[in-house]
């Protein structure tokens, strides 16, 4: 027959769609033409492709070969088309029953000597390959695991073209042949054993070595508990990076859709650790505040790879000396802190890359950042603040407002003495122990949202909030009060409500009164600690 | 004579008798003119057949078909005009074929047939 079928996956961002590859070995001058939309890195696999065969003691067919890859208009990228095309090639030249071929789904890398590579993206393609109602795909055996994460469908992962070859001829799908192994999709444990306990165990980071600051502790507790935005300011070294960096420590862990889902993102990215491949949690960005906007919220040339707030999807960006951030980056962020995604437009192509992240900024008060110009003694003068008003405003200027406008909670970070860390020091708890609380909060905010999509306070819309989420009467007094005085915009107003919700519910008060909502608006307005 | 004009010579004459079994008439064999040469001239039916032969005594370097370029290919096309036009007859359609002929290490000899390489 000579003519032969297989398919594949082609992503775009963390989407997967079906490609069907057809090879057609006809009478001509022996070539390997490549159609439909392949990109350099595609183009190259005829060379690949052919070495691998080759190399694999396998004939290369002596006629004009035509591989097709079909929608034919969708752009194809990368390399993971390669065992594919190898293999509809062999069942076009009768090494291989092509009609066993058809129903199977092929992702990854040749190499030249006939070794499957492992690819970036198998999850979400393996995802869409199961969604596609494909049951069986054959994955290099390093992306084995990952691609078993997927329920409910077949992995036959091979270390090399022969060992595949020698499967796909005896036609029967078991694990009998060398160097190939059936995985069973949904199998596997996840890493670490589920959603079990709470808190991130981070070697060397614990909330409860923060000391001297027990308001930045108790945002930080808040802020985890709602998946609120949180803003710290203060002079260097009174625990800014410290606090960011020990808040995924009182997070719960994901539950298993989330893990998924975030997995999926940093399989794109090509991120993901070897071996346990799940991310169960709470992922933690930190990027350089030289980043560029396609490096935080997405983009490059060719395959559009996600940024790092999609990285930070269901943890925490942290961007550390915000105001350092060129500004156009800084207010790329305002739409996924929105609505919880990025598009990113490119030629042919719109990938959407899920991007709901807890906002940690980290800021210095001023340019030359001594601390704060209160100085009594001469001798904290001379370390006191020398900056003019002015560039003082213009600094924390460049967080523009309306990106402000949506960070939940601000803390002013003071410069803390001997007495006040000495003393402080027997109220600091662990993070296991917050992280319990921030659970218990987080279980409660669930089951008062259980049958919406949202799980967390800070994503409830604000109609929403306002229709069936209203705090208890006359709370809202201050909120009115800082209204008429315009020290609150209408969007500020809906963050308290949320914001309080989440007091209450760590307080585990059944509804916000006016106590939670002073508190919530304290923290909206920025509390110095 | 070199020995991969003999090999060359050979693989023509394995070449000829192949398209003989296959029912091809032989009309003419290395065919000169200034632009080249055609190594064999049938005809099948209503067709002519301009046959270019490889020969090749192992696959180091390449499978004999491989060898075959559309530069080739291109060239054999006015090579067939060429003929016609010298021999003044008409056929209803021009076909070029190749023949790779490989010699394996014991001497055995493979030919390989392509019809209709464009």
């Amino acid at each position: 027959m000579p003519l032969a079928r297989t398919h594949s996956i082609a992503l775009v961002g963390i989407q997967g769609h079906p490609v069907e590859i057809e090879a057609d070995i006809e009478n001509g001058l022996v070539a390997l033409l490549l159609v439909g939309l392949p990109d350099t890195a595609l183009r190259e696999a005829r060379d690949r492709i052919r070495a691998a065969i080759v190399n694999s003691k396998e004939a290369w067919p002596q006629r004009r070969i035509t591989v097709g890859l079909s929608p034919a208009s969708l752009p194809k990228r990368g390399s993971s088309f390669d065992i594919g095309i190898a293999v509809a090639i062999l069942g076009a030249a009768d090494v291989l029953p092509a009609a066993s071929l058809a129903d199977l789904l092929f992702i990854g890398e040749l190499g030249l000597d006939g070794r499957l590579r492992p690819v970036r993206g198998v999850l979400p393609a393996v995802a869409a390959a199961a969604a596609a109602g494909f049951g069986t795909v054959v994955v290099p055996a390093d992306n084995a695991p990952e691609a078993a994460l997927v329920p409910g469908i077949r992995v036959l992962a091979a270390d090399s073209l022969g060992s595949l070859l020698g499967w796909l001829r005896g036609g029967c799908p078991a694990d009998g042949a060398a160097g190939a192994a059936v995985w069973q999709g949904g199998s596997l444990p996840p890493d670490g054993g589920g959603p079990g306990p709470a808190g991130a165990e981070v070697p060397g980071c614990d909330l409860a070595e923060l000391v001297g600051q027990p308001t930045a502790r108790r945002a930080a507790e808040i802020c985890a508990a709602g998946g609120h935005h949180l803003l710290l300011l203060g002079p260097p070294g009174v625990g800014k990076t410290m606090l960011a960096e020990r808040l995924p420590t009182v997070l719960p862990r994901l539950e298993a859709a989330a893990a998924l889902e975030v997995t999926a993102i940093h399989s794109v990215a090509g991120t993901l650790p070897p071996g346990g491949p799940l991310l169960s949690r709470p992922p933690f960005c930190a990027p350089h505040h030289t980043a560029t906007k396609a490096a935080i919220v997405g983009g490059g040339s060719g395959i559009i790879r996600p940024g790092a707030a999609s990285l930070a999807h269901h943890g925490c960006l942290f961007l550390d000396e915000a105001p350092e951030f060129s500004r156009d980056v800084l207010d790329a962020l305002r739409q996924p802190l929105e609505s919880g995604e990025v598009v990113v437009a490119r030629l042919g192509q719109t990938a959407r890359f899920p991007a709901r992240f807890t906002l940690l900024l980290a800021a210095n008060p001023c340019p030359c950042a001594r601390s704060a110009p209160a100085a009594v003694s001469s001798a904290a003068a001379r370390s006191a603040c020398t900056c003019r008003p002015a560039a003082r405003r213009r600094y924390l200027a460049r967080l523009s407002g309306p990106l402000l406008d949506r960070v939940d909670v601000k803390v002013e970070f003071l410069p803390v003495g001997r007495a006040e860390l000495l003393s402080d020091r027997q109220f600091a708890e662990p993070s296991s122990v917050v992280a319990k609380r921030v659970e218990l909060a987080r279980q409660r905010a669930a089951f008062r949202l259980r049958g919406t999509r949202w799980r967390l306070n800070a994503e409830i819309p604000g109609s929403e909030l306002r229709r069936s989420y209203a705090p208890a009467p006359g709370a809202l007094a201050p909120l009115e009060r800082a209204m008429d005085l315009g020290e609150i915009s209408a969007r500020g107003v809906d963050r308290v409500i949320r914001l309080s919700w989440t007091v209450a519910d760590l307080a585990n008060v059944a509804r916000p009164t006016i106590a939670e909502v002073s508190y919530a608006l304290g923290l909206w307005l920025g509390a110095a600690s | 004579m070199n020995a991969k004009d003999v090999l060359g010579k050979q693989g023509e004459q394995l070449a000829a008798e192949h398209l003989q079994r296959a029912g091809l008439r032989i009309l003419d064999r290395n065919w000169r003119c200034a632009e080249g040469e055609i190594d064999i001239v049938a005809a099948e039916r209503r067709a002519l057949v301009v046959c270019e032969v490889k020969t090749r005594s192992g696959v180091r370097y390449g499978t004999p078909l491989e060898a075959i370029t559309r530069q080739k290919r291109n060239r054999l096309r006015r090579l067939a005009v060429r003929w016609l036009v010298a021999h003044g007859v008409l056929f209803d359609e021009i076909r070029i074929d190749v023949i790779g002929v490989l010699r394996a290490e014991s001497g055995d000899f493979t030919v390989e047939h392509v019809r209709g390489v464009g």
